[in-house]
């Protein structure tokens, strides 16, 4: 198991396109979108909050996680399994399950590390706060793993190797418009509105915000949220093919 | 008959009678499709066993069933000393058709990886599969016949009693075929059991020691390849150019001739028995001297083709 994390972790590296996606890209958006003079201001919209302060980094949070959930593990697992490396493993004493534990355990190293690179770089860049409430951490590893289950019934469900991170875009545009990637969910029109509170994205944006900003997170976001990995947990485990 | 695993408990090592694998009337469906109707074969210890037939005549699917893959409708599979998946995962060493590594990982990496998994090291095996100089080189980048090697390696890397290898030279230019062989050749001698899966007839009869012929989903017939070649033809036709006029008369005086023609200036001899020599003998007591001789024998080809009525490529 040891072994296979790191040879794993060494594969991951040397793919350095995704983390270009997964870190550098986030964080250059942050950058640049935090720079535009407006943001920076007060906003009554958002309650009198700067546009920086957890608007901005909190949907660049998601966009780094569903990166890695929606993206890249469906297409490294549909990948192994189109190329055998899954099934090669089922004829040696070593389970491939344990391949799948090691993709959660790296994947969830990625998006660790992007959520520092982004929390110290709205920090520094724009003066932001740092996440004060202690549920941050529980509400960014619940998100993550409700994406990550998302992840896991994309890679069971592709095809081949190539639709994997096809369909993962697929899912993974939509749900960042009604997380308010674009338009602030206190902005949206109520229909927008009911239809991102139940988007799974939403209620993780919402509850990494009011976490962020140091409040408790809405138990309405977490219910989403907690219902979204039962469900596709569930489904993923039946539905996942070694080959 | 014994069962074998108490052969191998009782520490009997009579080489070539003792059965390590043993497959009694193996059924296999996928839906309405039969891959596997009704294989039975034994393989015995240090044997190379072929499993011969044409594409889509349910080879794979009984090599995945041997190895634990999948799980037959019908039938058994008995296997020396495995009883149950986990000690079958430690005594067999699998080499899957078309299973690939990622792209960017490196050979060592790999064999130590797979090493690992059996709680061992790789020993020497890099050098003895040649790719001790691609220790460092990106699976991606390795030619077919060093990817195959490679897999050879990781199906050799736990140490196992028996190995399988599924189409294995399928893909690869001759040169690095018969490298592959020679190694196939290396691993029997030190001692390990092979079962090896091809539709490559030259590679059955120049490896095998003995094979089963399968032909839809069903074993046409167990032999040595030689004993499946005499099985329907122990003709041989014998092709040359004399060195000067003779008569034809002479040559079909033999008991071994069964017909003589010339076409152009060769002349074409049928016959049985040990042909070439008593043909050769006939036209020196002439004077004549047999140039260009070639002698044609029925192949595995010929076999297959007599038993299905079906070719084999």
């Amino acid at each position: 198991m040891k072994k296979i994390l790191a040879v794993e972790t060494k594969l991951h590296l040397r793919d350095s396109w995704s983390m270009l996606f997964i870190i550098a890209l986030p964080l250059l958006l942050l950058i640049v979108i935090g720079n535009i003079p407006d943001l920076g201001k007060p906003n009554p919209d958002l309650g009198g909050e700067r546009f920086v302060d957890t608007q901005l980094p909190a949907t660049m949070l998601l966009l780094a996680l569903t990166t890695v959930a929606l993206t890249v593990l469906p297409a490294v697992l549909a990948t192994y399994r189109h190329q055998g490396v899954l099934r090669r493993m089922s004829t040696t004493p070593v389970s491939p399950a344990s391949m799948l534990s090691v993709q959660l355990i790296i994947n969830l190293g990625m998006a660790v590390i992007a959520a520092v690179v982004l929390i110290l770089g709205a920090r520094l860049v724009h003066g932001s706060p740092i996440p004060s409430h202690w549920a941050f951490v529980p509400v960014f590893l619940l998100g993550t793993a409700a994406l990550m289950s998302i992840g896991l019934l994309i890679a069971a469900l592709a095809p081949n190797a190539k639709s994997a991170p096809l369909i993962g875009n697929v899912i993974m545009f939509p749900m960042l418009f009604f997380a308010g990637m674009w338009i602030p969910r206190e902005t949206m029109p109520p229909v927008l509105r009911t239809i991102s509170d139940y988007s799974v994205g939403g209620p993780i944006v919402q509850a990494m915000r009011d976490t962020w900003a140091g409040e408790a997170p809405s138990l309405g976001s977490l219910a989403v949220i907690v219902v979204g990995l039962a469900l596709f947990s569930a489904l993923a485990v039946r539905l996942f093919r070694w080959q | 008959m014994h069962p074998s695993g108490f052969c191998a408990a009782a520490g009997i090592s009579s080489v070539y009678s003792m059965k390590v694998i043993e497959v009694t009337n193996l059924h296999k469906r996928y839906g309405t499709h039969v891959a596997v109707d009704d294989v039975s074969f034994s393989v015995a210890e240090g044997e190379i066993f072929g499993i011969l037939g044409p594409n889509g005549a349910g080879k794979t699917t009984t090599v995945e069933c041997l190895s634990g893959l999948r799980e037959p409708d019908r039938g058994t599979i008995k296997i020396a000393g495995a009883d149950d998946r986990d000690s079958l995962k430690r005594i067999m060493g699998v080499q899957l058709q078309s299973a690939e590594l990622p792209e960017k990982l490196k050979v060592w990496e790999a064999l130590d990886l797979y090493a690992s998994f059996y709680g061992r090291t790789s020993g020497d095996l890099l050098e003895r599969v040649g790719l001790t100089e691609k220790r460092d080189t990106y699976f991606g980048k390795l030619s077919g016949g060093q990817k195959q090697r490679l897999s050879i390696a990781l199906a050799l890397v736990g140490g196992p009693r028996i190995a399988v290898l599924d189409e294995l030279t399928t893909g690869l230019d001759p040169q690095a075929r018969r490298d592959t062989w020679e190694l196939i050749e290396q691993v029997r001698n030190d001692g390990v059991t092979i079962v090896l899966v091809t539709h490559f007839m030259e590679e059955a009869e120049r490896l095998c020691d003995r094979l089963a012929l399968i032909d839809a989903g069903r074993v046409v017939a167990t032999d040595t390849p030689s004993g499946l070649v005499a099985m329907v033809d122990d003709e041989q036709r014998l092709r040359f150019r004399p060195s000067g006029p003779f008569s034809e008369e002479i040559l079909r005086a033999l008991p071994e001739v069964t017909e003589v023609s010339r076409s152009g200036e060769q002349v074409v001899v049928t016959g049985t028995g040990n042909l070439p020599h008593a043909v050769t003998l006939a036209l020196a007591a002439e004077g004549v001297i047999p140039t260009d001789l070639r002698i044609e024998q029925a192949t595995l080809d010929d076999a297959f083709l007599a038993l299905t009525g079906r070719k084999l490529a």
